[in-house]
């Protein structure tokens, strides 16, 4: 079955095989294998299609930098685009699919491509498809988006669902590698609070793909030995398979924990993934390094391979990639995969070193090994077309000659991988030691070490490690106790030095996944984008998925040689969060569907939903639009069933959603002349008042009701969304520009059910409800008055103020008491025939009034163009009073509120209609203001409006038309007073 | 962003709105000029660097507090609460 | 070498040996008769029109970094002309008119891509706000329709319509609105300023202003001075910056607003979406890419990034509308530098300093405005007065009154 298994004592468990399927074929692998390596031991080396030419790809890496071996995973609404096989952990069931191919992976006909190669080169786009214009979305267009993106979305919801959560600790440490795992151990030690996160389901890192010895252990057993420490000391958290993808502000680290994806589903109450926002006071950063591919002919075929990824196959999952292995490096980090390949006596075909001197012990010991070498030479082409059979290459003395092999592997040495060293704007600095950039200006309180600040000795690693995580505990208040040094098996610092090479037949490749290549950057450079940014935009250099991990270096280095400028000079592009690919549903948690934002119920909510309430989204709150009885089966008719209600007898409505907000102080009078436009201090206890609010730009920002319940008490409300911003407002007024008030404010909204009780039958409902409680007669209790009294043992308030323009009232209870409270009130009511009404009804009642509401309060209207200019006190400095004063908000011409009812009283309106003198064409300049609200009046048998009209205040009775050609209509209107009903108001103080 | 609040220690940012300049000095009551009306609600300071600003703990104390911060790394530098500030 | 099919293909048979610099690197010369300071989509195209359409081709280009460093090439390339109000809605139709031949006047295919446009909305109120906008569209003969759920549905399957908590009612369509690929707008403008004797001048940072009393007569350069009749800048983002060299204090606050890309997938959102129950919109690259994006974070920056409360913000968002998005990877985020203004629209107007000129205070909507704000800002530093359908983008509007807020959130930039 295992074709490339070989023995050895890898990080696999050969007693769990799990089965899988890729393309739809079963394969094997075993408990702690990567769908890579699963799929290499079963000799696959065709896994994926490029993206332009569909270049056949295999896989090239053995990490999370992986640009080639990307597939589909699981199926259904579970499929994943783009999974990198590297890091996908193998599980019992797993299904994988090529991607980007059609019709199978074997013979994808997408590859036609790249016989147009000579054509689509960078940006060869931007250069034609221009003619004729109109092709653009037609033609060519479709065409691309034909063959655009690699994976395909699942297009349904899905069916997982995720988790955020918080995470505080005294240092955190990035990467188990043995840096991280040093330094976690030191920082552990001192009883500091320590996360430790990996992207990897494995601690070690490297020390699983290198056979290295510590303190005369295997790598990989020391860094087990070392994770259980960890494990066992209480203050540190480990978080394997938890990739730490940005770095923010404050601190704050972003982290993504795959909770599930190593198993078929996640088990029940289980999130698939977690989304983790971790606080550290210190930060150790061991990212490790990522190897650097060569550029060279035929670099991409199946069967080239990263060294590194090579070695890590080998001695981590017992895999050889092939059975007769070519190495092809410019580094002396390559020649350790020779030397491993050897010790797994597998057929090592040539070492092939661009250099013409390397370390005499590294020829030794190829030579020990038998392995053929050959320094100063270069590869220049692989063959065949699905796979690597044989190499081109040219030796030393110029000399061209073919070797057989069925893998090649390559290094160019490695980059420490700076990512999240860059995230808050710093960029990398060039280090001409080892030929690579190194971490610049470091994020607040993160130190740097091991490979990821270039020390690539393992010694180095761990003890620069230990070093840092011992100085981070040690700055947040905790003494690491002393540690020996570790003792590690003999190593050479290794050099590590960039090298581009030159001379290569067939297309060298800079950026696998996106086939960048290097005629494409020459191209670039001779078109001027010779910035590292607009190299990177213009040929889609590092775009892909992996962010140009394996590809940005070697593109800048090759931009930088072919226009005379230092690599350092050139700089690296920025890298950004996140550093791998992040689900969208992660970062989304749980607010998705209906949970997607809170929902607020009224105290009233309950009783609503037993009525068969409809309820309508009011912001975040839930509000009864109406509530049908048996047998209404359209909107309408339970909506003019309770506005006549109202109308004619009595009915109840949950007005709880208002904002209240409970001012209190001896200058609490003072602080609400300033915030309300109109004057307030003149009210009486005992009294309401309406306030009408303005920003300081003077337009109107809210309305509602004063209601002052003692001399230094008042109750003020607000529209119902906004309730927030007005109590902002007010603890701004009261904390930032008159700070010298004595004055507090409490936002109540929450504490009190409020219900308007509203139609000729109110007070009648009222004195059955409250009996002794309050005296509600007409005399005791006119219109605008207010109480505050005990009703049942518990405290209740009385308004006596009308939105319906009926005589009304808005009894407050305790939220607590308010369902109890509307059932009684429909008690009381029951011979009265009360009905309880919804939003619908009160918003066709305000209309009728000519009340303002959100619609006209927009934030652009002025207290004039509502209507309500006379409101304005000039007794008294208020919020937005001078600046109301401007020419533009005074201008003559400025819409106004009016009222218009179609000449035709069944005509519908529709909201949003714009008003146009009867003959004018409809043009912008001939636009003379738009209807805002409309609502059928069943108390006038008509359509009616509500608008802003031009010059509105002297057009009373011109027909005008409300212009609507989104909906096709075009409606004659008469333009009347704004308030429809009972303009004298005798009914709300009968 | 965490947001060292004077009365509740540090929060994160999600726990606060933003208003803008801390210089905003409204003019005196009765002030008629609309020159410096303007200049106050309009004219606000826009600096690359260090900034003093107006957060509001919305979902915390409801403190309003004059935060200094520096716009080009968002670090912060002071925060005190601004009731406290005006009246010294 | 012009750009065309023919020329491409005869290239590719000479290994595209011939084709040279898109534009030219300029070296600074002493002095011009238009400098523009920022070399981004407007600076650019202010000088591609200066030239094409004004005559006046000794300009300069001056660009602190490379070219289309800033807003250009950060947005999510989204243009649109769906504007209500009537000082707005002329100037983004001009730019939607100068998007449609643009490929042809500059030679450069920059991808315009009339995909559509697409608000939802999600309650009555919300409707009724669109179809007012819709109507002043009509208006003005803009193209806008009102959809039914139904009729969207059709267009989007895949976005949430069983279980949403803000049930999709409808949405404002604009066929006309679509995208355009960024950089080539700014690659394309250079190389057609470039070509009608324009120099571009890269790395090259204004860090004061040549004043002969209250007048501006060149800027002083990290390259050195410069002289210039007139001086027009073009920085969004960094318009308070520049503007304090000259002593000037602008109604602009600098906001930093954050963009996402996912990884690419095979196509399957055809059009621009927006979503109304939250701040969101979304569309896909002909790479395949989605890109999208929310609200500004908040607060003033100029730090180019952003903070994770937005992120989160902008993925529920995403979640809340399309439920399929959800095992999309999102690839990388980034932040541009947004000029917010008191209103939340644009500033093209003559400075209180003689010589100078202020485009400014794009908020988050300049990349669609590009070609109409080239266009009028030419017009303005050539004719000395502004273009018909700019005329409301005073300076002095927040003074007298005379705002254009689409929003109605007033002088608060962060509500914009």
């Amino acid at each position: 079955m295992s074709t490339n298994r070989i023995a050895g004592g890898g990080a696999i468990d050969r007693n769990r095989p799990i089965s899988f399927t890729f393309d739809g074929k079963v394969f094997a692998g075993f408990k702690g294998d990567t769908l890579a390596s699963a799929l290499l031991a079963a000799g696959v080396r065709l896994v994926g299609r490029s993206f332009k030419y569909h270049r056949p790809r295999g896989i090239l890496t053995a990490g999370s930098e992986e640009p080639n071996a990307l597939v589909e995973l699981r199926s259904g609404a579970r499929r994943e685009a783009n999974s990198r096989a590297t890091v996908t952990e193998l599980f019992e069931g797993l299904e994988a699919c090529s991607q980007n191919r059609w019709p199978s992976l074997t013979f994808d006909l997408g590859a036609v491509s790249s016989l147009l190669a000579p054509v689509f080169v960078a940006g060869f786009y931007y250069k034609t498809f221009m003619w004729p214009a109109a092709f653009w979305e037609k033609i060519y267009e479709p065409a691309i988006r034909r063959a655009a993106g690699l994976g395909r979305a699942s297009l349904q919801a899905d069916p997982d669902t995720y988790e955020k959560a918080h995470a505080f600790c005294d240092v955190l440490v990035i990467g188990a590698g043995p840096a991280g795992l040093a330094a976690a151990l030191s920082a552990g030690r001192s009883g500091a609070r320590v996360i430790l996160c990996d992207e990897d389901f494995l601690s070690g890192g490297r020390l699983n793909a290198d056979a290295r010895e510590i303190d005369g252990d295997g790598g990989a057993v020391w860094a087990q030995r070392t994770h259980a420490e960890l494990a066992s000391l209480p203050q540190v958290r480990l978080m394997m398979r938890t990739t730490v993808f940005g770095v923010y502000d404050g601190n704050t680290y972003a982290a993504l924990e795959r909770v599930s994806d190593h198993v078929p589903i996640p088990a029940p109450h289980q999130p698939r993934q977690r989304f983790w926002k971790i606080i550290a006071k210190r930060t150790v950063l061991a990212s490790g390094a990522i190897e650097r591919p060569l550029v060279f002919g035929g670099n991409d075929r199946p069967g080239v391979m990263m060294a590194g990824a090579v070695r890590t196959y080998l001695n981590r999952f017992n895999v050889t990639p092939g059975r007769r292995i070519a190495l092809f490096t410019s580094c002396d980090d390559g020649w350790k995969t020779g030397a491993a390949l050897a010790h797994a006596q597998v057929d090592v075909a040539a070492i092939i070193d661009a250099r013409n001197d390397v370390h005499p012990d590294l020829l030794a010991e190829a030579k020990h090994a038998h392995t053929p070498v050959m320094l100063g030479a270069q590869v220049l082409d692989t063959q065949s077309a699905r796979g690597v059979s044989a190499l081109l290459v040219r030796d030393a003395r110029g000399r061209k000659l073919r070797i057989a092999a069925d893998t090649l592997a390559m290094s160019g040495g490695w980059n420490p991988n700076t990512a999240l060293s860059t995230h808050l704007g710093s960029r990398p600095r060039w280090s001409e030691a080892i030929g690579a950039f190194v971490p610049g200006d470091l994020p607040p309180f993160m130190s740097v070490v091991g490979a990821a600040a270039g020390e690539f000795s393992l010694a180095g690693a761990l003890n620069t490690g230990a070093a840092a995580g011992r100085e981070a505990a040690r700055s947040v208040g905790f003494e690491a106790p002393a540690s020996r040094e570790w003792q590690v098996d003999e190593e050479q610092s290794g050099a590590n030095s960039l090298w581009i090479g030159s001379a290569s037949r067939g297309k060298a490749f800079v950026d696998f996944q996106h086939d960048v290549t290097r005629e494409d950057l020459a191209l670039a450079a001779r078109e001027g984008f010779k910035s590292a940014e607009h190299l990177k935009r213009y040929t889609t250099l590092g775009m892909a998925t992996d962010q140009g991990k394996t590809s940005a270096l070697n593109g800048h280095a090759i931009i930088a040689a072919l226009t005379q400028r230092e690599t350092a000079d050139l700089g690296t592009i920025a890298s950004r969060p996140p550093y791998t690919p992040v689900a969208i549903a992660a970062l989304a948690g749980a607010h998705r569907g209906r949970d997607f934002k809170p929902v607020r119920l009224t105290a009233g909510y309950a009783w609503a939903q037993a009525r068969g309430a409809k309820f309508v989204e009011a912001g975040e709150w839930l509000r009864a639009q109406w509530f049908p009885l048996v047998g209404e089966t359209d909107w309408l008719t339970s909506v003019v069933r309770e506005v006549t209600a109202v109308r004619t007898t009595v009915g109840v409505c949950d007005v709880s959603t208002l904002g209240k907000i409970d001012v209190q102080g001896n200058d609490a009078a003072a602080f609400l002349d300033r915030i309300y436009a109109n004057l307030i201090s003149t009210l009486a206890v005992g009294r309401v008042r309406y306030g009408l609010m303005l920003r300081e730009d003077g337009m109107v920002m809210d309305d509602g009701t004063v209601a002052r319940l003692d001399n230094d008490h008042y109750i003020v409300s607000t529209t119902t969304a906004n309730a927030a911003k007005v109590m902002q407002h007010l603890e701004h007024a009261r904390q930032v520009l008159w700070p010298a008030l004595d004055v507090q404010v409490a936002s109540i909204s929450e504490q009190w059910a409020q219900y308007a009780i509203a139609g000729p039958r109110s007070r009648l409902l009222l004195e059955r409800l409250l009996g002794n409680a309050l005296d509600v007669s007409n005399v005791a209790f006119p219109y605008l008055a207010c109480a505050e009294f005990s009703w049942q043992g518990r405290p209740a308030r009385l308004f006596r103020i009308s939105f319906s323009g009926e005589l009304a009232y808005e009894l407050a209870v305790p939220a607590r008491q308010g369902e109890a409270a509307v059932q009684a009130i429909m008690a009381a009511g029951e011979t009265l025939d009360v009905v309880p009404y919804g939003t619908e009804a009160l918003g066709v009642m305000r209309i009728e009034k000519g009340h303002v509401a959100g619609n006209e309060l927009n934030g652009t209207t002025t207290a004039a163009d509502l209507g309500l200019g006379k409101l304005l006190s000039k007794k008294k400095d208020f919020i937005g009073r001078v600046l109301a004063s401007r020419p533009g908000l005074n201008a003559p011409d400025r819409p106004v509120l009016v009222g218009v009812t179609p000449v035709n009283r069944m005509t519908r309106l529709h909201a949003g209609a714009h008003f146009l003198s009867i003959a004018a064409q409809p043009a912008l300049e001939n636009d003379e203001g738009f209807l805002s609200s409309v609502a059928f009046s069943p108390t006038l048998h008509t359509w009616i409006g509500l608008g802003f009209l031009s010059r509105g205040a002297a057009r009373g009775a011109e027909r005008i038309r409300c212009h609507d050609p989104v909906r096709s209509a075009d409606v004659e209107v008469r333009v009347t007073s704004p308030c429809f009903y009972d303009p004298d108001g005798g009914r709300l103080k009968s | 962003m965490r947001i060292p609040c004077p009365f509740c220690g540090e929060r994160d940012l999600s726990e606060f709105s933003y208003l803008g300049d801390a210089g905003y000095r409204r003019p005196e009551l009765g002030s008629e000029n609309i020159e410096e009306f303007y200049e106050t609600v309009y004219l606000r300071d826009n600096p690359a660097g260090p900034h003093e600003e107006l957060w509001y703990h919305a979902f915390g104390c409801r403190s309003w507090l004059i935060v200094t911060r520096d716009t080009r790394t968002h670090e912060i530098l002071a925060a005190r609460l601004s009731k406290q500030a005006a009246l010294g | 070498m012009r750009y065309s099919i023919f020329n491409l293909l005869r290239q590719a048979l000479a290994g595209h040996s011939g084709w040279g610099p898109a534009w030219r690197d300029a070296e600074p010369k002493r002095s011009y008769d238009v400098i523009i300071v920022g070399g981004g989509g407007h600076g650019l195209a202010t000088a591609h029109y200066l030239a094409k359409v004004y005559g006046i081709h000794n300009v300069a280009v001056l660009e602190k970094s490379w070219l289309g460093s800033g807003n250009a090439g950060r947005n999510t390339t989204i243009i649109r002309s769906n504007y209500l109000l009537p000082g707005n809605n002329p100037f983004y139709e001009l730019s939607m008119k100068l998007w449609e031949g643009l490929e042809q006047d500059l030679n450069y295919n920059t991808m315009v891509s009339q995909r559509g446009v697409l608000n939802l909305f999600h309650s009555d109120a919300q409707r009724d706000a669109y179809a007012r906008r819709g109507n002043a569209m009509r208006m003005h003969g803009v193209d806008a329709e009102l959809l039914d759920q139904a009729a969207v549905r059709r267009m989007l399957p895949f976005l949430d319509f069983e279980g949403a908590r803000f049930p999709i009612q409808g949405g404002l369509l604009q066929r006309r609105g679509g995208t355009a690929r960024h950089d080539a707008v700014v690659w394309g403008y250079a190389r057609a300023a470039s070509d009608r004797g324009v120099d571009i001048i890269q790395n090259c940072e204004v860090n004061g202003f040549l004043r002969d009393g209250a007048r501006i007569t060149g800027v002083r350069t990290t390259r050195g001075d410069i002289q210039a009749a007139k001086v027009g800048i073009a920085v969004a983002g960094n318009t308070s910056r520049v503007a304090s060299l000259a002593s000037l204090r602008l109604p602009i606050e600098s906001h930093v607003l954050q963009a996402f890309v996912s990884e690419a997938i095979k196509p399957f959102i055809s059009c621009v979406v927006t979503f109304g129950a939250g701040h969101f919109y979304i569309s896909q690259s002909d790479k395949g890419g989605l890109v999208f994006g929310g609200d500004i974070d908040g607060y003033n920056s100029y730090a180019q990034r952003g903070n994770l409360p937005m992120v989160e913000d902008v993925c529920q968002s995403g979640m809340a509308l399309m439920p399929a998005l959800g095992r999309v990877r999102v690839l990388r985020s980034w932040g541009g530098i947004m000029d917010m203004t008191m209103d939340g629209s644009p500033i093209i107007d003559r400075a209180p300093l003689e010589g100078l000129y202020i485009n400014a205070g794009w908020c988050y909507g300049g990349f669609k405005a590009t070609p109409a704000s080239g266009y009028c800002f030419a017009h303005l530093l050539a004719r000395g007065e502004r273009h018909e359908t700019a005329r409301a983008y005073r300076l002095d509007r927040f003074a007298t009154g005379h705002l254009l807020d689409e929003k109605g959130q007033g002088p608060q930039p962060n509500l914009h």
